[in-house]
């Protein structure tokens, strides 16, 4: 029951995080998505196996405090405009991404999938949010909220693996977590280094890369 | 089986102690590879000459079989050449590329590591030991090629080597792949008659064919060879033309061996292919300045005798004539060592010339004769075996293949035979013709530049393998009746497992052997005959009376082929750059003339171009943005998704 609440905060955050026109309200959204994932195995009746609850406290952690630092110093770094800049406007995101859900919702019904216990709203959310990822990725305009879209995608995967969460060892959802750790991070320091040779965040100028 | 091991080995390290050595490692390079030469022809005599065929698997079990070697008389036989060219070129090497030379460790090093994976590819037994020998073969021969990787021609040359080998190796791939399936493993074994008829045994020889015709050099695939050939240094040129293309006729082999009942067609592609080839090379080589140009387009015109050969051969095996098929293959296997010999052999005259007038351009030599003796001499009976003149080895083998055609005609009256014949006497013309011109402009006449006039003969080290070479073109070409024994032993061998009767019933080898030292004997005494008493050598030509006769006057090699390649104009379509004369004193005019290639210069590289041409239209995609690139990602994921869903 509790999870169900958990996985409808978590799809409610998706369709807030295409709205936001703030490159701050954009991060918080994906900190609470974060670590409302994070609690969400512990919601599944699993509080029980000491891996899972390190596991969450982990996650919680990484994505509750040690990402939203990360992207406060390159925020303080950059010293940009806090508009988001997107290429698609925020209606036309809300309803992509309410098309997305539904699309999900659809596939999800249909994929040959043997979920066993797990709770039925998994997959849908998971696809949502994946689909939320990358409608992040494609039309924002700034490399930092290009960094929120990872964040997000990676937040759809990691819903996607709670499914097997019992199965799975704990060095690979350890290593998923590192993973994205060190992918923030270096993408702070490309960020950093985008502005210092152009002078702007914005990706547009990337362009110019090409041969 | 020892021997053969220990040739192996030492092959394969022969490059090892020049890395370490400051001095003298092309000597330890060149001892090593001969002691090899001297083991492995030891084993490959005994085995040719009636010694047990034997069998060795290696400790690994690739795809399911073990991976074999075999040392079967086809081994032998194709280890001869291999490991005698590349002794020879590896003591020529010594003078050839000094301890000075920037690339003489590495030249040493891949040349030794080419001749022991040369050595295991004839005596691979398993798709995946000859595939793995196969690879080192062709790479080592890339790394070889690109020697003196500053000139660009170099670079293109090499890139154009390696696309083919690798286009090459693909269709092996696919051939071994579809030969494996019908027979349940990668181990070389005969495939049960009637396979051959069918649609996929048509396509596995189709595979083969361009596959070994690539690395033979056969006509429309030939294209990598006279770059890489004019690219190479001279004694890798030599095991170039000399072994690697043979690797392919190996290859050939092999497959024809296997297959107890070959259809009609088999032979026939193979002898149009051959007559092609043979027609197209000759003819291409004569509209060449460039002397190792020149002879790689002959190395193509002598696969095409080869083939012809074993087309002729085939022939006979599948109308079931004995004597065709006996004849035929002797022809062609007996071809690919004389081949071996004389084209080597003339590759290493070639880089002699070479490296005394630092050029490969024919139209600025001239007169060499008279200050290198030896090479000019060992040239000439380079050209003349080439050519298929009696009473060298080269003639021997050609006749065989004639014998072969005639018989096949009186027995069949198949069109092929006709084809064969009508190639081999086109062949045989223009072949002389294009050696007159070749021998003529090199050696003969007066210097045509100032480097010419210059030239000295070479080092002893190089000398020597030349005159090696020589001598067994002419002991071949004497005595081809001693090599009886060992070509049934071959021709069994390469037939399958059937039992064949002796070439001497076929062939009177012995009445050959007698009428060439006779027609040598009567040759040397009309020389003495007729040589005056005291010639004074040092007097030009006679010059009709016209004042001031100058070196410029001669003929040059392109004037004296002009007669043959504008008659072969709808062939070769020569180009000419030149301004026609109008004035009545002219200034000064540049006159240039080329044959381009036909595959390569006509057809594959603007098809390459057109091909990257249409390329670039998809650039457009490629804009410089980043969502853009992650749209197509979610594109492409939402599409796959659905497709799966619906």
């Amino acid at each position: 029951m509790l999870s169900d609440f958990l996985i409808a905060l978590i799809m409610l955050t998706n369709f807030s995080l295409v709205t936001t026109s703030r490159i701050n309200k954009s991060i918080q959204f994906a900190v609470l998505q974060g670590v409302l994932l994070g609690l969400l195995p512990l919601t599944m009746g699993l509080w029980r196996i000491p891996h899972i609850v390190l596991l969450a406290a982990a996650a919680v952690a990484v994505k509750g405090w040690l990402i939203p630092s990360l992207f406060r110093r390159a925020l303080q770094q950059v010293k940009i405009d806090r508009e988001v800049g997107p290429y698609i406007g925020f209606s036309a995101s809300l309803l992509l991404c309410a098309l997305g859900t539904g699309l999900s919702m659809l596939l999800a019904h249909n994929l040959p999938l043997k979920l066993g216990t797990a709770n039925p709203l998994f997959v849908p959310a998971s696809l949502a949010t994946l689909f939320t990822g990358f409608l992040l990725l494609v039309s924002r305009r700034k490399a930092l909220t290009q960094v929120v879209g990872y964040l997000v995608l990676e937040n759809g995967i990691y819903l996607f693996a709670l499914l097997l969460v019992e199965e799975m060892p704990l060095l690979v959802e350890a290593g998923i977590l590192l993973d994205l750790f060190v992918g923030i991070f270096v993408m702070g320091i490309v960020i950093n280094h985008i502005r210092v040779a152009f002078d702007s965040i914005d990706t547009r100028h990337l362009a110019e890369l090409k041969d | 089986m020892i021997l053969f091991g220990l040739a192996v080995l030492l092959a394969a390290l022969s490059g090892v102690p020049g890395l370490l050595l400051r001095k003298r490692g092309g000597e330890v390079a060149a001892g090593m590879l001969s002691l090899a030469a001297v083991f492995g022809l030891a084993s490959s005599v005994w085995t040719l000459y009636g010694g047990a065929v034997w069998t060795q698997g290696l400790p690994f079990t690739p795809l399911g079989s073990p991976g074999l070697l075999r040392f079967d008389p086809i081994a032998a036989f194709f280890l001869i050449p291999v490991l005698l060219l590349a002794a020879c070129g590896s003591v020529y090497g010594v003078a050839y590329f000094g301890d000075t030379h920037e690339g003489a460790r590495r030249v040493r090093l891949l040349y030794g590591l080419t001749t022991a994976f040369l050595a295991l590819l004839v005596a691979a037994a398993h798709a995946v030991t000859f595939m793995l020998a196969w690879e080192g073969m062709a790479i080592t021969a890339f790394l070889l090629v690109i020697t003196e990787d500053r000139e660009p021609e170099t670079q293109r040359a090499g890139w154009i080597y390696l696309i083919a080998t690798h286009t090459g190796t693909l269709c092996l791939f696919g051939a071994f792949s579809l030969m494996a399936s019908t027979l349940g493993s990668f181990a070389f074994t005969g495939f049960s008659s009637g396979f051959a008829s069918t649609g996929r045994g048509s396509l596995t020889f189709v595979l083969f064919l361009v596959g070994f015709g690539i690395k033979a050099g056969i006509f429309p695939f030939h294209f990598w060879l006279p770059p890489a050939h004019a690219a190479a240094p001279s004694h890798v040129s030599s095991i170039m033309s000399g072994v690697f293309l043979k690797m392919g006729i190996l290859g050939l082999i092999r497959l024809l061996s296997w297959i107890p009942d070959p259809p009609l067609w088999w032979g026939g592609l193979l002898v149009v292919l051959g007559a092609i080839s043979g027609i197209l090379g000759v003819a291409f080589a004569l509209g060449q300045h460039d002397l190792k140009r020149l002879l790689a387009y002959h190395s193509i015109e002598n696969i095409g005798i080869i083939l012809l050969g074993l087309g002729i051969g085939t022939l006979g095996k599948s109308i079931g004539s004995v004597s065709v098929q006996v004849l035929g293959y002797a022809g062609g296997l007996l071809h690919v060592l004389n081949h071996g010999l004389f084209k080597g052999l003339l590759f290493l005259n070639a880089g002699s010339v070479i490296r005394g007038m630092g050029t490969r351009n024919l139209e600025q030599m001239g007169g060499l004769s008279n200050s290198m003796p030896v090479t000019a001499g060992t040239f000439l009976i380079g050209a003349w075996a080439i050519c298929g003149l009696p009473p060298l080895n080269g003639f021997v083998s050609e006749w065989l293949i004639y014998l072969a055609a005639f018989q096949g005609l009186a027995l069949s009256r198949l069109p092929w035979t006709v084809i064969a014949l009508s190639a081999l006497a086109i062949i045989g013309a223009l072949a002389l013709a294009c050696f007159a011109k070749a021998y003529g402009t090199v050696f003969l006449g007066q210097p045509r530049s100032a480097e010419a006039s210059k030239v000295q003969e070479s080092p002893r080290a190089m000398r020597g393998p030349m005159v090696l070479l020589a001598g067994l073109c002419i002991a071949l070409g004497l005595a081809p009746v001693l090599l009886i024994p060992a070509l049934d032993r071959l021709v069994s061998s390469a037939s399958g497992v059937q039992a064949l009767p002796s070439l001497a019933g076929f062939a009177h080898l012995g009445l050959l052997s007698a009428m060439a030292a006779l027609l040598l004997g009567l040759a040397c005494l009309c020389w003495r005959w007729a040589r005056p008493a005291s010639a004074r050598k040092d007097v030009p030509t006679w010059d009709c009376g016209y004042l001031a006769a100058s070196p410029r006057m001669q003929y040059s090699a392109s004037s004296f082929a002009d007669g043959l390649v504008s008659g072969l104009r709808f062939v070769l379509w020569p180009q000419f750059h030149f301004r026609r004369i109008a004035a009545f004193f002219p200034t000064a005019r540049r006159f240039h003339s080329h044959v381009p290639d036909p595959v390569l210069d006509r057809v594959g590289a603007p098809g390459l171009d057109l091909v990257a041409r249409g390329f670039t239209l998809l650039r457009v995609l490629q804009s410089g943005q980043l969502p853009l690139y992650l749209l197509y990602i979610l594109i492409t994921l939402l599409t796959l998704l659905i497709w799966m869903v619906a």
